[in-house]
């Protein structure tokens, strides 16, 4: 029951992008198109499940015990990006498909604050290791779930007679508001 | 290009919020109010004016193959005396900003002027260069973070003007993008002018 309360409300309630402001650049970087959205949200429920584990165990079997935990930022970071190089590294030689699919988006991740937020998050929310992976799963399948629904609309977007200057960043973030406004809805269901 | 002209491009014609659309996450997070829009710019101007200076004068000893890792580690370094000096002296801005403090990180501006301009320029123009982009980011978020402030809840820098509530939706998440949008397509709209 406890693990759903935590699906829910970082799905829906605290939605990573439209309510936390959390992975911003890729919300709007990478949502033209939904076969693309898509692809990115795969690699960043991957990213995101791996490194909350691994910055987790790092918290509290190095950091922790060493008393060094002003280290927290700058340790983060580096895991972050030697975790994506590698599973990119691996993925290249193991499963070609799976290569192909995340390929690209994998090197942008290690900028999405999304990432880096949820590490910092768990440890400042003093889940447990299980819970905090939960969290992890769920904040990035919002992170999806929000990226999908605005490539959609982008892609209708397409032919609508937009005014010049707004057409591009301004009208998504316009539309992302309309979103984060319906997100608010959700409020109150747990 | 003078070091004036070098120092204000930041301004308008290079602003990383407006123009470039970069480090979109902290500006909408921290721009509830005027003052924790102006805190969130200063902090990321100091990371941004230490760490161009930094990787200017390391730029020669840094590997081409590691610069990355390298530049992040600088960063983050930067990051963490922002983040316990704010702690130690200004406890209830580093309340309210949170999480956002350490993942000035993260912020593309700071990266992206590291690899694009500090790594290639001489000391003194990386420092002019940051200052000037830091001041352009806390400038686009002041103005935001004033302009939400005004209209949600009838306030500036806290002292509040009207009776009641303002358009509280301003202050909530759905104002922060809505805000941002129509700020972008403004100065899109001055630029082709």
């Amino acid at each position: 029951m406890e693990y759903i309360l935590i699906i829910i409300s970082a799905v829906f309630i605290n939605n990573v992008v439209l309510a936390q402001f959390l992975g911003i650049c890729p919300f709007l970087g990478v949502s033209n198109k939904v076969n693309t959205a898509i692809g990115m949200s795969g690699a960043v429920v991957f990213v995101i499940v791996l490194a909350t584990m691994a910055t987790y165990l790092i918290q509290t079997y190095v950091l922790d015990l060493l008393g060094i935990e002003f280290m927290q930022t700058i340790t983060f970071i580096l895991v972050i990006a030697f975790l994506v190089q590698m599973v990119e590294i691996i993925l290249k030689k193991v499963s070609q498909g799976l290569y192909q699919a995340l390929g690209i988006f994998l090197p942008l991740i290690t900028t999405n604050c999304a990432v880096l937020g949820v590490a910092i998050l768990v440890i400042k929310k003093e889940y447990n290791l299980i819970e905090g992976v939960v969290f992890g799963a769920a904040t990035a399948v919002g992170f999806g779930l929000a990226l999908v629904i605005l490539a959609g609309i982008r892609e209708q977007l397409e032919l609508a007679d937009i005014p010049a200057g707004m057409k591009g960043v301004p009208v998504s973030l316009v539309i992302a508001g309309i979103l984060a406004l319906a997100f608010m809805g959700f409020t109150g269901i747990v | 290009m003078s070091q004036l002209q070098n120092f204000t491009k930041g301004f308008i014609k290079e602003n990383p919020i407006l123009v470039l659309v970069l480090g979109t996450c902290p500006t909408l997070a921290t721009t509830s109010s005027s003052m924790n829009g102006l805190g969130m710019g200063i902090a990321t101007t100091f990371v941004l004016i230490g760490s161009n200076v930094v990787i200017s004068m390391l730029s020669g000893v840094i590997p081409d193959k590691v610069r990355i890792p390298a530049f992040v580690v600088i960063i983050a370094s930067f990051v963490t005396i922002v983040d316990l000096l704010m702690q130690a002296y200004v406890p209830s801005l580093y309340e309210k900003l949170g999480i956002f403090i350490p993942l000035i990180v993260v912020n593309c501006i700071v990266l992206g002027r590291a690899e694009a301009y500090a790594c290639k320029n001489s000391v003194l123009s990386s420092l002019v260069d940051g200052a000037g982009m830091g001041l352009g980011f806390t400038m686009a978020l002041g103005i935001l973070g004033a302009f939400r402030e005004i209209v949600g809840s009838g306030a500036i820098f806290g002292y509040k003007f009207i009776k009641g509530d303002g358009i509280l939706v301003f202050i909530l998440a759905p104002g922060a993008f809505i805000a941002l949008g129509y700020l972008i397509a403004l100065v899109n709209r001055i630029k082709r002018n």
